[in-house]
């Protein structure tokens, strides 16, 4: 690993300060993803600004949602009273990622800013277009079995690894950064963005801007949610294919709906087009199968990971049917 | 750095980046002053500076669990742990453990066959006792039936739980046999 300094910031203001003085550096949050890539050599800043002693507070909001610091460590909001009351999608997501060591040490703000789990964008021998710009991509045409299935393009197919971003965008969540020009928010499912000609980029956050918290807005229907991930091994591993929903049912009609997908696409995939298709319509598993067909149209396999298309398909049926069911209300 | 404050907590205004800087770690109730480059590990900080080879180096990257040490209570992996971010903190490792006889986790292993060749079991020891705190907080896991409740102390959250640890003898059968006799009694309370 390469030497750098190490700066522990106090507060946002003077986090933003700091990072502003050195286009090298980098924010740290708890290191679970950070420090690996740079032990690769595929992070190599010059220096770490450590923001884990910024907000830890979770608060409820006046419009009665809930405002996360972004250093909370995954374990202390995946067990806070009201997200496990109001938002069970969330802990479960946070629950069924990582393991519980990894767990107590990854932010909130970490998490969302993790990079992707792709052989090829680890291997310095491999060609990666979000490694190293234009060189090309071994994934295509490589061992494409873990990669996207949806919003992939000529440069990329690596997928965004976060379970919890996975329920943060089914949950209307956004995220509250700070810049040297000020704050401002960003709706979540517009903050990561699809790898086009440029992977190398993946959020919409500038280079001096700090995730200072999460925001998600009042629900009153998300108690009734769920979170499956199909994955090679019961525990401690990426998701092939996983599936955050949430569901109110009234009359056999569905009242709202939010589903977002994770495993398939360079950032968390909100599945708006079966949102759209269920709305109103009879809760049956007739109409979860077309809303689920309707998503993943567009989809586009790349051999090894063809299956994931189906996978989504079913994943997604079946998580509704069991919503629908009422089980986890 | 508790004594300083504000943007000077920022040390390090002149550092430059091949600087050892001096770090304070409590390790085991014990202050450790080491010069260290900000680039180690406490992973590496145990192991190659405070003289304390209890904590096995396996993967390296998170995936095994061996690194496994208590900070502030709460299991990590050390590995991932820059020495410098963890000032402050209390580590225990599992040399802290003992006081005199062997925790009773550590023996419950002895009794349960908890192990065959020993190089992932610090971490698995660390790894329960913090697992097991987690449980007394209320948290629950990927398998349980709700996200509200109570949570059965069965081999089925228990293996959920540990999944963090590997253990390439496949001891699995002893170590959950393990986790339950030392903590059966303590977790129904």
């Amino acid at each position: 690993m390469k030497n750098f300094t190490y700066q522990r910031a106090e507060t946002a203001e003077s986090a933003i300060n700091l990072i502003g003085q050195n286009a090298g550096a980098k924010f740290l949050g708890g290191g679970t993803n950070l420090v690996d890539l740079m032990r690769e050599n595929i992070e190599q800043p010059d220096a770490l600004v450590d923001v884990t002693r910024l907000s830890k507070e979770i608060s409820e909001t006046e419009n009665g949602g809930i405002r996360i610091g972004a250093a909370v460590k995954n374990t202390t909001l995946a067990n806070n009273e009201i997200v496990r009351e109001k938002f069970p999608v969330l802990s479960q997501a946070i629950l069924f990622g990582a393991s519980g060591q990894i767990r107590n040490m990854a932010t909130v703000g970490g998490n969302i800013l993790q990079r992707t789990r792709c052989y090829y964008f680890y291997d310095d021998a491999a060609k990666c277009n979000k490694r190293e710009p234009n060189s090309g991509c071994d994934a295509i045409g490589g061992f494409n079995r873990i990669h996207a299935i949806l919003g992939t393009s000529e440069s990329c197919i690596a997928t965004h690894p976060s379970d919890m971003c996975v329920a943060l965008t089914a949950l209307d969540a956004k995220v509250l950064v700070e810049g040297a020009d000020g704050k401002r928010e960003i709706a979540f499912n517009d903050f990561h963005k699809l790898p086009e000609n440029t992977p190398n980029i993946e959020t919409n956050l500038k280079d001096d801007e700090l995730i200072t918290a999460i925001e998600i807005p009042k629900n009153d229907f998300a108690k009734n949610s769920l979170y499956r991930k199909v994955r090679d091994r019961a525990s401690y591993a990426f998701a092939l294919v996983s599936v955050a929903a949430v569901l109110e049912v009234e009359n056999d009609a569905v009242k709202n709906v939010r589903i977002a997908l994770g495993g398939v696409a360079h950032k968390p995939w909100r599945a708006t087009e079966a949102e759209n298709f269920l709305s109103g319509k009879e809760a049956s598993e007739e109409n979860y199968r077309k809303a689920a067909e309707a998503e993943l149209k567009d989809a586009k396999g790349f051999g090894h990971n063809d299956f994931k298309i189906e996978l989504a398909k079913r994943t997604i049926v079946s998580v509704l049917n069991e919503l629908a069911g009422g089980k986890n209300q | 750095m508790s004594e300083q404050s504000g943007d000077k907590d920022a040390a390090n205004q002149t550092q430059s980046p091949s600087d050892k800087i001096p770090i304070t770690l409590k390790i085991n109730g014990a202050n450790h002053n080491l010069q260290i480059e900000p680039r180690v590990s406490l992973l590496d900080a145990l192991r190659e500076f405070a003289g304390l080879t209890g904590t096995k180096k396996g993967c390296n990257q998170g995936a095994c669990g061996a690194c496994t040490v208590l900070a502030d209570g709460e299991r990590i992996n050390s590995c991932f742990a820059l020495a410098v971010q963890y000032e402050g903190a209390d580590i225990t490792t599992i040399e802290g453990l003992a006081n005199g006889e062997l925790h009773p986790l550590q023996a419950a292993f002895v009794e349960n066959d908890g192990f065959q060749c020993g190089y992932c079991t610090p971490g698995q020891i660390c790894s329960a006792i913090g697992m097991v705190k987690e449980f007394q907080n209320g948290l629950p896991s990927a398998v349980s039936d709700s996200m509200t409740g109570e949570y059965e102390f069965s081999d089925e959250e228990i293996k959920e739980r540990m999944s963090g640890n590997l253990c390439r003898c496949g001891a699995y059968v002893g170590i959950v046999e393990a986790i339950h006799e030392a903590f059966d009694a303590e977790v129904a309370r």
